[in-house]
């Protein structure tokens, strides 16, 4: 799949990638209202990675059941949305708006956004407003639902079994780490908000022990993301426990790169003998 | 317009001054199509430090030759590297992207190209577009000495260019709004350049009643709309540089 505010509606990338060769892809951050995001400069480019801020800028999601879902649902492949909110009662109503639609047949929960209502702490950093978060998205929301976990945590697993507990259908994880960037001849951060989350190669290894340490700790499925760039990117996720991967910042690098890596991953099954990409699940050897 | 992915040989690389290069690019197969004001996303296979392509607009694409070019000025570790490619070379290009200058529909109108430094380079391509259309036009160029000034005897084998330089090695000394060219009457404003001579035309453009579009170049990584990272705050909120511009209409812009 392709992770969310990093593919656009899809379409963006139709020039490049048959998109329906995918697994899926997650429609940007939608939120109840439309949303401006932050003022410009929004990203920063640093060793093999970058940083954004970008907000969580849309259109809401009643622009998108009406505009841009028409495009979409005909797709012979997962389209999913990415829910974010400010406060629950938003989250909430977000999602009852996305679960009327039909051919979305599943929603990631952002959780990594700051409740505005409870001094902007982020849902996802403490296990018991995630939980509650999630809770009472799951009370609305009766299709797949994945929870996509902040790696700005002390420990993640505590987080992702509190939401398996509060319902979740699946974890996804990670999001974008905390970061910042300075100019230091300006002596000026980089970025309007100063700090933003950080993406790309450089958070593969980190990423990786979590899907690896959550895949540990939750019985429900694991959607592995964070610096995937290769197919043997990939394949590691897997090995490490996830079921399904998301590929982000690397459509910026090449827009053509989530094909390649569908045809690396088939590729691979057959020079090992395999007849499933589930014989690679979690099939590390330690 | 349909985007490309197309790996580019790299045709001649010619050092313009001690910063400026200009990259000539060819393909086998016919290159694809753009227009002026378009750009491209070069794939830079250098230090960690560059991860994302350098998004660069085309100075002039011409389809009999098939032959993409494109001013390069180093700012840092992508620029120098493709400053520093070699005949025969490949690089991996992502265009046409974003979308042009708006052209001429009628007749008889005279615009005005204003350009600043290596800001200069779409408006090659845009001059030739318009000559090529037989549109009367004439181009101002301002940079910091004449160093700074690039491809001059192409400008001015498309007609009348005239220059500004803050140290007065060519042309009128000072700023292009300050330019005698500027008190003859234009119909149109294209400018590309540093973004306080693009404010600065803008005025004066304003000021004058003259439409006006400029070519912002805010930082970007997809080029494609996704990201949203390159966005300019327009009358109508956010708008992406890369699919909603790079070309403005200063009526959109909170200059």
């Amino acid at each position: 799949m392709t992770a969310s505010g990093t593919f656009g509606y899809g379409l963006e990338f139709a020039d490049f990638v048959d998109l329906n060769k995918l697994g899926g892809f997650i429609v940007k951050g939608t939120t109840l209202n439309a949303r401006e995001g932050n003022p410009y400069p929004r990203s920063a480019e640093t060793p093999m990675g970058m940083l954004n801020a970008v907000g969580l800028q849309n259109k809401g999601v009643d622009y998108f059941a009406q505009n841009i879902y028409p495009l979409l649902k005909d797709m012979d492949t997962n389209v999913l949305v990415n829910v974010s909110g400010a406060c629950i009662e938003d989250y909430v109503a977000c999602a009852e708006k996305v679960a009327a639609l039909d051919k979305i047949p599943a929603i990631e929960l952002n959780i990594s956004c700051p409740n505005v209502k409870q001094g902007g702490m982020a849902f996802g950093v403490q296990p018991a407003s995630a939980a509650e978060v999630v809770s009472a998205v799951r009370k609305v929301y009766p299709k797949t639902l994945i929870v996509k976990l902040s790696p700005n945590v002390t420990d993640i697993t505590e987080i992702a079994r509190a939401v398996e507990g509060a319902g979740a259908d699946s974890v996804s994880l990670i999001n974008t780490l905390l970061g910042m960037a300075i100019d230091a001849e300006r002596r000026r951060p980089l970025l309007s908000t100063i700090t933003g989350g950080m993406s790309g190669p450089a958070v593969k290894p980190i990423a990786l022990r979590m899907v690896w340490q959550v895949s540990k700790a939750v019985k429900i499925p694991v959607v592995g993301i964070g610096g995937i760039t290769t197919g043997s990117d990939a394949i590691e996720f897997l090995l490490a426990g996830a079921s399904a991967i998301e590929v982000g910042t690397a459509n910026f690098m090449n827009p053509a790169v989530t094909g390649e890596i569908v045809d690396y991953i088939q590729d691979y099954l057959v020079r090992h003998n395999m007849s499933s990409v589930h014989e690679l699940i979690g099939a590390l050897q330690v | 317009m349909k985007k490309y992915l197309v790996d580019l040989t790299v045709k001649s690389v010619v050092r313009l001054n001690e910063t400026c290069v200009l990259l000539s690019m060819t393909d086998d197969k016919p290159l694809p199509d753009s227009r002026p004001g378009q750009f491209a996303e070069l794939r830079v296979d250098a230090t960690p430090n560059v991860m994302l392509r350098r998004p660069i607009s085309i100075h002039s694409f011409d389809k009999d030759a098939n032959i993409i070019e494109f001013l390069v000025q180093v700012v840092g570790d992508g620029t120098r590297w493709l400053a520093s490619l070699k005949e025969g070379d490949k690089i991996n290009v992502l265009l046409p992207l974003g979308n042009g200058f708006t052209l001429p529909g009628e007749a008889g109108k005279r615009m005005l190209l204003v350009g600043g430094g290596v800001g200069s380079a779409p408006l090659y391509g845009l001059a030739r577009e318009l000559k090529q259309r037989n549109v009367d036009f004439a181009i101002l160029i301002g940079a910091r000495s004449a160093k700074d000034l690039y491809r001059r005897s192409e400008f001015e084998a498309l007609g009348r260019v005239e220059y500004t330089t803050e140290d007065g090695s060519l042309g009128q000394k000072g700023y292009v709004t300050n330019h005698s060219l500027l008190s003859e009457k234009f119909d149109y404003i294209y400018t590309c350049g540093p973004k306080p001579m693009m404010m600065a035309v803008a005025r004066y453009a304003r000021e004058n009643s003259i439409p006006c579009e400029a070519s912002l170049e805010n930082k970007m990584a997809c080029g494609l709309g996704a990201c949203l990272c390159c966005v300019e705050n327009t009358t109508e909120g956010h708008k992406c540089v890369c699919t909603d511009g790079p070309v403005f209409s200063i009526d959109e812009l909170k200059w």
